[in-house]
């Protein structure tokens, strides 16, 4: 072996070596797509804003490490007890039924780690749940079996649309298409603006959400949910229908595209011709998407 | 000379035939109708879920379109219906699993058994009750098999909205046939047949009591059952009231979960929750209290620290009735409702942790003997483990809205029930087998029971906490192709786990038909509880002269 007998480079092999285990553990992107699911992965996808890199922070620093230690470390205990006390290494059991001290530690221990866990999640959960002041508003509606989305005219908008599931029959790998989630239409914001989504549902319930945001919000008939996010990289962001809603849950996916602040004024035009035109979107014939 | 006889003469009554199960009031004959009943909720349950994991074992809609048109004759190249009976499948299979399975099991069936004879009583409180408690949740059961095969959502069959029925999909919105009326019908009557039982349960712990047995005496399946029965009476009222206001939402023109008539949908989720919590409880305390006897059984040493662990079962159960909402955080819960939830969550792994730490102290120092009920102990004692720690951290509202109704929190909630509590019956099981039928079954063939179960059922669920951090949805018939790779291997987990109903099942004949004799106690000195003092099987009536408890302290 090359590093053989050089303790540095051997060293430095292990450490690189340990590294890289932790990131693939940790669920640090390797081969992914930005704003879709990585094949085979093992952790959280890639996020593009602030709260979601606090989220996977929280996640992966601090969640993960203490639940790992948890399950080896009562895993460890039991090997111990069974290989120390079996009846052939133990022949006489002992009769120790109570020691307050131990009682005391295993209280108090779980106490803090749950008070350290506690700290981040709740700093966390402001973030998530406070809506700063929002750049655009965007209506999101919730159907069987498909998203709508409402652009405020006070936006530049004052359309809507919806934004059903491309059939695999018009799937186009080679444009970067995706089985079960490329869209239709999709719903364009602009980038490092705040996005403030107005969630609701026409029907039953169903849920909206865009892993890459660490967003999710239920669409609720009769109740406005909403919640934020303030994308910092262009691409497209993908997410699926999060909570059951009948035969075509699995079949209506999200698609929220970030382009730059100047492609976004100039989608808003294109799109009020485009959307406007038809009716508002909302009521369509039944054609062929509906009997697939 | 008797201690409990009210009529002259009956009191050595011992029917037999149809009329000694149809109308039974012996709690251990109604156990074994309970345990059968379980057997069988169990095994449909477990046949949905093979069918569900060889779907999901490939991206792509492959084996609904065939089953749908075996079991409904619907077309094969019928893919709506193939969708509509994979939601009825994964809402049959929760429902069974829960309701007709591991209830059954652990309290109809262990409980019933076990409860009486360890405080030292004839009977339960009131034995006929007890007959009903049974009847109601068999006829529930068949109501729930046939709601199935009534119209659900238009132009389908059954109920496909998840074991929590939320409206407006359980309500004419989204199935406005008869289904879903047949499963308010049956959860009626499955929820007054716990409400009976429990009452049966706390009247019979609190009153039956042998002379000496004061409550710091008491075995602590018999405290787990104490908690489980309190949980039962005080929650399922709520969920009765929540169902049937849904079946005269949909029936009777009322809106109570209807936004146009000024009714609201989260209605339903907070009642259903208040009772949905506790429930999950509900299925763990009983093997809670069977881990603790079997591993102090096999390590012939007492419970460590006994009331820490009776008063922890307590405060799990007071506790668990105060969190119900960390199953919606994605409601639009407002800020401080969810701080409150989560701070509330977090607060039940303090007392589940003391238990799992004393379990490991009452190994520790002890002999220990690794029978079959053992090795399901310790397995359950790590698998539980690890599905709380996932349950600390979908405890955490921040990080449950990246996780919500994904596949992390069906990983959470199978390894606590599926891995938890499925090895909390199975050690029961081969713990009494022995004193409820008098036979030995073969250690070899239990063990390989237990291997192949844990392989199999561990390769089924890890993996799908991979697929819930990368943003995989529950309840999904078909997915994207990135979360192939662990779909099959959750699938071939499956697979295996299939192999190890057949060892179960060929274990129990084997037992039966070699009629190996298990005397009064197979486990030896560690066997402390009274059920080891009895024959096996044990009288038809035990304890006519109720035993006197000696002895200084608690166990």
């Amino acid at each position: 072996m090359l590093i053989g007998r050089r303790p540095i480079l051997r060293r430095a092999a292990l450490t690189a070596g340990a590294v890289s285990t932790l990131l693939l553990l940790a669920g640090a992107a390797t081969a992914e797509v930005l704003g879709q699911p990585t094949p085979g992965g093992l952790g959280l996808p890639a996020t593009v804003t602030e709260v979601g890199a606090e989220t996977q922070f929280f996640y992966n620093v601090v969640l993960l490490p203490i639940i790992s230690f948890i399950g080896l470390f009562v895993l460890g205990l039991l090997i111990y007890v069974c290989w120390r006390f079996n009846e052939h290494a133990n022949p006489v059991p002992s009769k120790l039924t109570h020691h307050t001290g131990l009682e005391i530690v295993w209280t108090l221990v779980p106490v803090l780690i749950l008070v350290f866990i506690a700290i981040p999640s709740f700093r966390l959960l402001a973030h998530q749940v406070e809506i700063p002041e929002p750049k655009v508003t965007i209506k999101v509606t919730g159907n069987q079996w498909y998203w709508s989305y409402a652009y405020p005219e006070d936006q530049g908008g004052g359309f809507s649309f919806d934004q059903f599931l491309k059939p695999e029959a018009e799937l186009k790998p080679e444009n970067g298409d995706v089985r079960l989630l490329s869209v239709d239409n999709e719903a364009v914001v602009p980038v490092g603006e705040v996005v403030k989504l107005q969630v609701i549902a026409s029907d039953v319930i169903h849920s909206y959400t865009i892993p890459a945001f660490t967003i999710r919000i239920d669409a609720v008939p009769g109740r406005l949910n909403e919640t934020w996010f303030k994308a910092e990289k262009e691409g497209l962001f993908y997410g699926q229908c999060s909570k059951i809603c009948g035969k075509d849950h699995a079949f209506m996916p999200a698609a929220i595209r970030v382009v730059s602040k100047e492609k976004y004024a100039e989608w808003l035009v294109e799109a009020k011709k485009k959307f406007a035109k038809a009716d508002d979107g909302r009521m369509r014939v039944a054609d062929e998407r509906d009997a697939r | 000379m008797d201690a409990i006889s009210t009529e002259a003469g009956a009191h050595h009554d011992h029917p037999t035939g149809l009329r000694r199960y149809l109308f039974s009031t012996n709690h251990k004959d109604i156990g074994t109708l309970y345990l059968i009943l379980a057997v069988v909720g169990g095994l449909i349950g477990f046949l949905m879920s093979m069918a569900i994991r060889a779907e999901l074992a490939h991206p792509g809609i492959s084996v609904f379109p065939g089953l749908s048109a075996l079991l409904h004759g619907t077309d094969p190249t019928n893919i709506d219906a193939a969708k509509n009976l994979y939601n009825v499948f994964i809402t049959a299979h929760g429902v069974l699993m829960i309701f007709f399975f591991v209830m059954p099991a652990l309290m109809g069936g262990f409980a019933n058994w076990f409860v009486p004879i360890m405080i030292g009583a004839p009977d339960m409180a009131f034995p006929r009750l007890n007959n009903i408690s049974f009847w109601l949740l068999a006829v529930a059961l068949v109501l729930v098999v046939l709601s199935t095969f009534a119209e659900g959502a238009p132009g389908s069959l059954g109920f496909g909205g998840g074991w929590v029925f939320y409206p407006p999909l359980s309500s004419n919105t989204g199935h406005p046939g008869p289904a879903m009326d047949y499963v308010i019908l049956s959860l009626h009557l499955a929820g007054a047949s716990s409400i009976l039982g429990s009452i049966n349960f706390i009247t019979t712990i609190f009153n039956m009591r042998a002379p000496g047995m004061t409550l710091h005496k008491m075995p602590l399946f018999a405290w787990g059952m104490l908690v489980t029965a309190f949980l039962l009476v005080l929650t399922l009222p709520v969920l009765a009231g929540a169902i049937t206001m849904l079946l005269t939402d949909r029936n009777f023109g009322t809106t109570f979960y209807d936004p146009a008539g000024g009714g609201d949908p989260i209605l339903f989720q907070h009642l259903f929750w208040f009772f949905g919590h506790p429930e999950v409880y509900v299925l763990i305390l009983p093997a809670f209290g069977i881990i603790s006897h079997i591993v102090s059984t096999f390590s012939r040493k007492p419970v460590f620290g006994y009331l820490g662990m009776a008063y922890a079962m307590v405060s799990i159960g007071f506790l668990g009735c105060i969190v119900w909402a960390h199953h919606m955080y994605t409601v639009g819960l407002s800020l401080n409702a969810q701080r409150y939830f989560v701070f509330a969550t977090m607060v039940i792994a303090v007392p589940t942790g003391i238990k799992i730490f004393s379990w490991i102290a009452t190994m520790w120092g002890g002999s220990i003997s690794f029978r079959a009920p053992m090795w399901w102990a310790i397995g359950f004692i790590f698998v539980f483990t690890l599905g709380g720690v996932t349950g600390v951290v979908l405890a955490n509202a921040s990080a449950d809205r990246q996780l919500h109704e994904t596949y992390y929190v069906v990983a959470h909630f199978h390894y606590t029930m599926s891995l938890g509590a499925v090895f909390g019956v199975f050690a029961g099981f081969y713990y009494w087998f022995p004193k409820m039928t008098g036979y030995m079954y073969n250690e070899t063939l239990s063990k390989l029971h237990f291997v192949t179960l844990f392989i199999g059922i561990n390769l089924v669920f890890f993996p799908q906490h991979f697929l819930g951090l990368a943003g995989m949805p529950r309840r999904y018939i078909d997915y994207p192709d990135a979360f192939a790779l662990w779909n099959y291997w959750s699938s071939v987990g499956a697979a295996i786990a299939a192999i190890s109903v057949l060892v179960f099942f060929y274990t129990v004949a084997e037992a039966f038909l070699r009629k190996r004799a298990a005397g009064n106690n197979p486990w030896g000195v560690g066997a402390t509880t009274l059920e080891w003092t009895l024959s096996s099987p044990p009288p038809f009536h035990q304890f006519e002269t109720l035993p006197r408890i000696t002895g200084s302290g608690h166990h």
